[in-house]
């Protein structure tokens, strides 16, 4: 059997971030390879290389022996590369047939003809069991995130390609449709394609895949037959250290309650109510559309809301604006790091500095040497590492993008800070020096909430876990208690059948 | 062996020299900014080539009548610059010039006051500016869109009560002509007018907190409303400095053609304002831009409309200029942005 991929080198930098370091990969005809690896370890940059989105800065990809270079992802189309994107473009005002034909619609007689194309699109949902979960004729706009994913899935499959990459596909699908998923990576090794599955779910990967490489900090750190290894091997393989030392909290005892949350009402909230302790770090966990950054944006008046209060250390917020809440000491570091927080074209000073400006002027003008003086204590308190603090904060690693943004609010003193997602696309080095900082504020009184997907970094944190289901605050559990399955059981849709006995 | 080793250092204290040498000069570039670099090398360019062909071009005369001349649209151009920096636009300054041009010539009339004529003016030119802030906040119409629409609005406005006829005031008031005609050692007020308030906008913006968060919402707008900056009112009250702005540059035109112009004087004098602000360096997405590049753009187009006039260019040609000077400055600027080819430019 010849080796289908062959990736020898691989070297890719964004600046100073070295996102993929001389990286080996090969996946065999008819081979399914997982591809492991944390946030931020390179697997997307790995994918998005192979589809020709990103030109390489040095290595080679070999297809059956032959060397490619790709210029654009059609030159990786054409050499028979399809990669799934976890987040996929959908075209909303197009059919879910047109979708799935985009950019090479069939066509009779050389005329298109849109009963013509729903039925091949229908044929090829038939062909891969997708028929019963997705109608051809739905609107993009009018998907659900697993429909958009089944379309998506689709689009890659009907070129009949060589190569398949999947980034993390099951993130949005329920049960029902994952076993269709696997059946079809199945039939997939049988046609003799080559698979990269990337995700985070162990047991799928057990499940599904022959062999699994782990990348950390953009470097192949081994790889593995699944039927010589476990899942403890592979996530130390991945984090590089026991996850005990990542997470080293100095539990204080918590004091009274700075953040008070009654009965918050709104199109993405259901009467959620909820308070922080100062010294307690709270970790709100759930599924992707759970609402979690909803509650945080309404908690500091970004959304509106139908009802509800919010109380900083006993004292309402009446004013529901983010200004208001900022001036009643909550401090907010929002999900997208770069789209809702970052002024990316200005400096770390201006950055760091953004939400103290107040604090800092004089008659309206800032103080410079002043802000300096506090903008330079938070970039070393929060170990930035910049050349300058007069650097362009675009040219900043992730990790030390997301200290700034922390040290904002750390420089404004706050009481209570709720953090969405504050390792999200940060290197394992930065996430290790986030969590310490995370427990210094705690220790220091301040009450923090924060939002994570990722279930060792809720357990490794919390004092106290709520878990987020469907808008609503499914279940509180105290660390002590906590387990992974115990979060994800409460995390979980109601099951279909529960629902229907209920009735 | 010994020479070799001194040859090598002194190769390489001239290299240190050369590159000393190198370092200073970027850091000038640096400091005085890639974009007005060019901006003033252009200007430069340009004066001595008109210069070369007509020394009559140099007469502090024709120097002192550019300055005049670009100090209506140079006014428009920097307050059109903060509205760009916030990442809007407004198209309505030019009517809103000539609605407070012929406020401030009735009002004049009318009341035989000149200081009366001015603060109308003024107070329209904010009243103008109020309505397009409230518009654009909580009718949440586009910048663009609500300025186009008080563009016509301002102008029917102004033909209205004018009757469409230009207005000439009655009565003569010292300060009135000297706003218009006046010199402060031999240099035009009009100059030293432009001049101050470039200076104090360009203070603002670079010195206070003010400034500060009005780079930061163009630059980001979620980030600045999560950061406690309350944007509908820095909108609302850019929106007004610019009706200010505009009331004074309405006084201006009246005071320099001795009548209020409801259209002529007036119309396109938002194009013109825009075309300053972008030649100078103002994205037109918000957060990116300052008032030097824009003096230096406003500077350079007063130039080549006086150098290509002093030429006998025919002005219909002159225009032409114009537009092709603007747009190959946006295309070398986002050649150097590293922009790609692909849909349309943000």
């Amino acid at each position: 059997m010849t080796s289908k991929v062959v990736i020898t080198g691989l070297t890719k930098s964004f600046g100073p971030v070295h996102a993929l370091r001389a990286v080996d990969l090969e996946v065999a005809a008819g081979e399914v390879l997982a591809l492991l690896g944390e946030n931020g370890a390179g697997k997307s940059t790995l994918l998005k290389v192979l589809s020709g989105d990103y030109a390489a800065d040095a290595g080679t990809i070999e297809i059956d022996g032959e060397p490619v270079v790709f210029r654009g992802s059609p030159d990786s189309k054409r050499a028979g590369i399809r990669v799934i994107a976890q987040e996929p473009e959908i075209l909303k005002h197009l059919s879910v047939a047109e979708n799935i034909f985009v950019g090479n619609l069939p066509v009779k007689n050389g005329l298109y003809i849109k009963s013509y194309v729903e039925q091949r699109a229908a044929e090829e949902l038939a062909r891969y069991g997708f028929d019963e979960v997705i109608s051809t004729e739905t609107m993009g706009s009018d998907l659900s995130p697993a429909q958009r994913q089944i379309v998506e899935i689709m689009r890659g499959l009907v070129a009949s390609p060589r190569i398949v990459a999947f980034d993390e596909p099951t993130s949005s699908l329920t049960e029902h449709e994952v076993t269709a998923l696997f059946r079809l990576i199945r039939q997939l090794r049988a046609d003799g394609v080559a698979v990269i599955y990337v995700s985070h779910r162990m047991h799928e990967i057990f499940d599904v895949a022959d062999r699994a490489a782990v990348l950390r900090d953009g470097q192949m750190v081994g790889a593995r037959d699944l039927a010589d290894t476990t899942e403890n091997e592979l996530v130390k393989l991945m984090v590089g250290r026991e996850l005990s030392e990542m997470f080293s909290r100095n539990r204080v005892e918590p004091g009274k309650v700075v953040l008070q949350v009654d009965g918050l009402v709104n199109e993405y909230v259901h009467d959620v109510s909820l308070s922080v302790r100062g010294g307690e770090v709270v970790v709100i966990a759930g599924l992707i559309g759970a609402g979690r950054s909803e509650l945080a944006r309404t908690i500091v008046g970004d959304l509106s809301r139908t009802a509800g209060t919010v109380a900083v250390d006993g004292v309402e917020i009446t004013a529901r604006t983010p200004r208001a809440s900022m001036k009643a000491g909550i401090g907010f570091a929002p999900e997208e790091r770069k789209a809702q927080a970052l002024l990316l074209q200005r400096s770390v000073r201006d950055n760091t500095s953004l939400a103290i400006l107040d604090r800092l002027t004089r008659l309206l003008f800032v103080r410079t040497s002043l802000e300096r003086k506090v903008v330079l204590e938070i970039v070393e308190r929060m170990n930035v590492r910049t050349p300058s603090i007069e650097q362009e904060i675009s040219k900043l690693s992730g990790g030390n993008q997301q200290k700034v943004v922390l040290g904002r609010w750390l420089a404004r003193k706050p009481k209570v800070l709720i953090l969405d997602e504050p390792t999200r696309g940060v290197d394992v080095g930065a996430k290790a020096e986030i969590y310490a900082v995370i427990d210094e504020l705690a220790s220091t009184g301040i009450g923090v909430l924060v939002i994570s997907s990722e279930l060792p970094e809720v357990l490794g944190l919390a004092d106290r876990i709520l878990v987020m289901q469907g808008g609503r605050i499914r279940g509180e559990l105290l660390r002590a208690d906590a387990t992974e399955e115990a979060v994800l059981s409460l995390a979980l849709p109601i099951s279909e059948s529960v629902e229907e006995s209920h009735r | 062996m010994k020479s070799t080793v001194a040859a090598k250092d002194k190769v390489a204290v001239e290299d240190t020299q050369a590159a000393k040498g190198l370092r200073m000069l970027k850091k000038a570039f640096a400091v005085v900014g890639v974009q007005n670099v060019s901006l003033l090398s252009a200007l430069i360019l340009l004066v001595v080539v008109i210069g070369f062909q007509d020394p009559n071009f140099f007469r502090a005369q024709n120097l002192l009548s550019i300055g005049s001349a670009v100090t209506i649209f140079g006014l428009l151009a920097v307050v059109q610059t903060v509205v760009i920096l916030l990442g809007a636009l407004d198209i309505s300054v030019g009517s809103m010039t000539g609605l407070t041009s012929v406020v401030s010539a009735m009002v004049f009339t009318s009341t035989s006051q000149a200081s009366l004529g001015m603060l109308a003016a003024l107070g329209a030119g904010v009243a103008c500016g109020l309505v397009n802030g409230l518009v654009i906040i909580y009718g949440r119409v586009n910048a663009v869109i609500a300025t186009l629409a008080t563009l016509a609005a301002f102008k029917g406005l102004a033909q209205i009560i004018s009757g469409g006829r230009s207005q000439g005031y009655t009565g003569t008031d010292p300060f009135f002509t000297f706003l218009g005609r006046g010199k402060v050692g031999g240099v035009p007020f009009l100059i030293i007018l432009l001049l101050i308030v470039a200076v104090v906008v360009h203070l603002v913006l670079r010195y206070t907190s003010i400034g500060r968060n009005i780079y930061a919402i163009g630059g980001n707008p979620t980030a600045a409303r999560l950061a406690g900056i309350n944007i509908n009112r820095y909108i609302i009250s850019v929106y007004m400095a610019v009706g200010f702005i505009g009331g004074l540059a309405g006084i201006l035109l009246t005071a320099r053609t001795g009548s209020g112009q409801p259209v002529s004087g007036s119309e396109g004098l938002e194009l013109e304002a825009i075309t300053a602000a972008a030649l100078g360096g103002a994205a037109l997405t918000g957060g990116k831009g300052a008032i030097p590049g824009t003096i230096l753009a406003v500077l350079l187009l007063g130039v080549l409309s006086n150098g290509l006039t002093v030429l006998g260019v025919n002005p219909f040609l002159q225009n032409v200029a114009k537009g092709a000077l603007l747009l190959v400055a946006v295309v070398l600027q986002q050649r150097r942005a590293g922009q790609r080819a692909v849909g349309l430019p943000a």
